[in-house]
């Protein structure tokens, strides 16, 4: 694994606007290399939003975004990247594999070869999905589509990884394999970049928080606590939410206002 | 058979049915992935506007024949107006479907307006809004493979690419993948094969030849791969059949051909939903009795 000096990520004073509407406002945060950050914020806060500008695909209003230190374009290292995007694009009907989806996972601006059919195999396997490997994704659940995103991004051995929920509706046996083969790479060296809203399935391995509000940073430093009781063995997971006063996995900071 | 194969007008007809079976279908499942199914149809109709303008620079010129550069007029205007598009929709200030309503309109308006002024009449569109397969030429015939093989070439060369882009377009973003290139190219593809396509089925059908062999495929394949090859043997078969008809009965071969794409993709869709739901009303064991009997209501 090479480990650059500087940062993996950074933006600089980023602005978003989309619909006429900003949506994000002077962000300024850095990723360095084999750290493991959460993007945390109420539903609409921007953090999708700044996932996605700080990766290119939506174009900045104003600022700028290094990956790598590189500035995004052109020198960009994206098949160091790997980028698993809040959700499965809606059905198109032509039925898909989910190798097929997985192969195209080694595809970058200097690779316009497939990745082969045993690489997306492993990285399926590494999500329990190897037996479905050739089921079309139209057919499958929205937590088995979630995995065939997951390894689509770990296919590349990233050395950034970008997660957008990746958790959500996966079941709990799931993502426990999912965390030992993020904590396997994180010490390998591979940053993690993840959008979450129950941080207690990875409290273990969090390094930092940044927490966004409207489209602002309100909060970029020591992730939320994690709870003695939540890493026990015997907690009862039934209801996450049991106890109103303190919803599991929330920041106390008092600064996620509006979350639903 | 035999004479149906002994007649050159016949063999170049086929010849060219083949291609274009082979080739529209393989562009078509990439539009239907990208659900632009109607694409097709937008480019069909904005090609008769080239059609007409090929004319009238063919008139203009003076040539003996006025409608010689009315294909490469048609694949002109084909190919600036599905980049176009494309390039609108890339910068988000139009929908898919507005923007395609606008073409649809265009095309027609336009094609009907330039073949008046160029001298024609709205007549001489027929023969493209319909298809002409009948009177293909030796110099057709190359036109056909050479455009055909370019766009095999390309749309099969890139698959990789042109999946990623049409499977997920934020994800290809987010590879660096030059997705609005790739999505031009792949429009400029389509183009190319409403022109090639012309001939067979003419413009009106052009993209029922690109869309109904895909639509026929997903119903049985499996993945993208085996999608986009079936539809492309569905296509041959089609186009094929439908050409072979018109010799024996006095049939438009355009309509026939699309006809039976049609009438497959209803018996591949029955076959396929009687076999997921078995017919509960045929009694498997008649000669055991029933151990839950439906009582009347009273
Ligand atoms: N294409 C768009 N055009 C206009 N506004 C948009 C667009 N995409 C997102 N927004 C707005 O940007 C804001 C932030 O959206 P974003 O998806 O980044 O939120 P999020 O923090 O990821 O929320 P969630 O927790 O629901 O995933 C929202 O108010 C949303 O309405
Ligand atoms: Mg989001």
């Amino acid at each position: 694994m090479i480990h650059s000096p500087g940062t993996v990520l950074r933006t600089e004073h980023l602005d978003v606007v989309l619909g006429g509407i900003r949506i994000l406002e002077d962000v300024s945060i850095a990723v360095h290399p084999g750290e493991v950050v959460a993007f945390l914020g109420a539903n609409g806060s921007g953090k999708s939003t700044l996932v996605r500008a700080a990766l290119g695909v939506i174009p900045p209003a104003g600022g700028r975004v290094t990956l790598f230190d590189e500035p995004l374009g052109r020198a960009t290292p994206w098949n160091r990247i790997g980028y698993v995007p809040q959700r499965m694009p809606a059905s198109t009907g032509v039925p898909t594999t989910a190798c097929e989806v997985v192969r195209a996972g080694l595809l970058s601006r200097h690779r316009f070869r497939r990745g082969s059919k045993s690489e997306a195999l492993e990285a399926l396997g590494a999500m329990g999905m190897a037996d479905r490997a050739f089921q079309p994704v139209q057919q499958m659940s929205g937590g088995q589509q979630q995995r065939v995103l997951i390894a689509r991004a770990l296919v590349r051995r990233p050395d950034l990884l970008v997660l957008d929920e990746p958790t959500t509706g996966i079941d709990l046996g799931t993502i426990a394999t999912f965390i030992e083969t993020i904590d396997a790479m994180r010490q390998a060296g591979t940053a993690v970049v993840v959008v979450l809203h129950e941080t207690e399935a990875f409290a273990t391995m969090l390094d930092r928080a940044v927490v966004l509000r409207h489209g602002r940073v309100v909060h970029d430093g020591a992730p939320p606590p994690a709870r003695a009781e939540h890493a026990g063995p015997l907690h009862e997971h039934a209801h996450p939410h049991a106890d109103p006063a303190r919803p599991a996995g929330m920041l106390d900071l008092g600064v996620i206002g509006g979350q639903s | 058979m035999i004479d149906l194969l002994s007649s050159p007008l016949m063999q170049r007809a086929l010849l060219a049915a083949l291609m274009v079976g082979a080739t529209a279908p393989v562009i078509g499942t990439f539009l239907v992935q990208r659900r632009l199914a109607l694409l097709g149809d937008g480019i069909g109709h904005i090609a008769l506007t080239g059609v007409a303008a090929g004319w009238l620079a063919g008139a203009l010129a003076g040539l003996a024949t006025p409608d010689a550069w009315a294909l490469p007029g048609a694949m002109i205007v084909a190919v600036l107006g599905a980049v176009g598009i494309e390039w609108v929709r890339g910068k988000g200030q139009i929908t898919g479907d507005v923007a395609m309503a606008i073409l649809f309109y265009g095309g027609i308006a336009g094609g009907v307006l330039l073949i008046k002024i160029a001298g024609g009449t709205s007549a001489n569109l027929m023969t493209y809004l319909f298809g002409s397969i009948a009177t293909v030429s030796y110099t057709d015939l190359i036109w056909t493979a050479a455009l055909a093989g370019l766009v095999l070439l390309v749309g099969l060369g890139l698959r990789g690419v042109l999946f990623a882009v049409s499977h997920d377009e934020e994800f290809a973003r987010a590879s660096g993948l030059p997705v609005t290139l790739l999505t031009m190219m792949l429009a400029a593809l389509a183009a190319l094969t409403v022109t090639v396509s012309m001939r067979v089925v003419g413009l009106l059908l052009v993209s029922a030849l690109m869309i109904v062999p895909v639509a026929t495929a997903q119903v049985i394949a499996k993945s993208f791969a085996r999608t986009m090859a079936l539809a492309s043997v569905i296509g041959v078969v089609v186009s094929v059949a439908g050409l072979a008809l018109t010799y024996w009965y006095d049939l438009p071969p355009g309509a026939t051909i699309v006809v039976l794409a049609i009438v497959l993709y209803a018996i591949v869709t029955l076959v396929q939903s009687r076999r997921r739901h078995p017919d509960t009303s045929i009694d498997p064991h008649p000669d055991l009795d029933d151990d839950v009997r439906l009582l009347p209501v009273e």
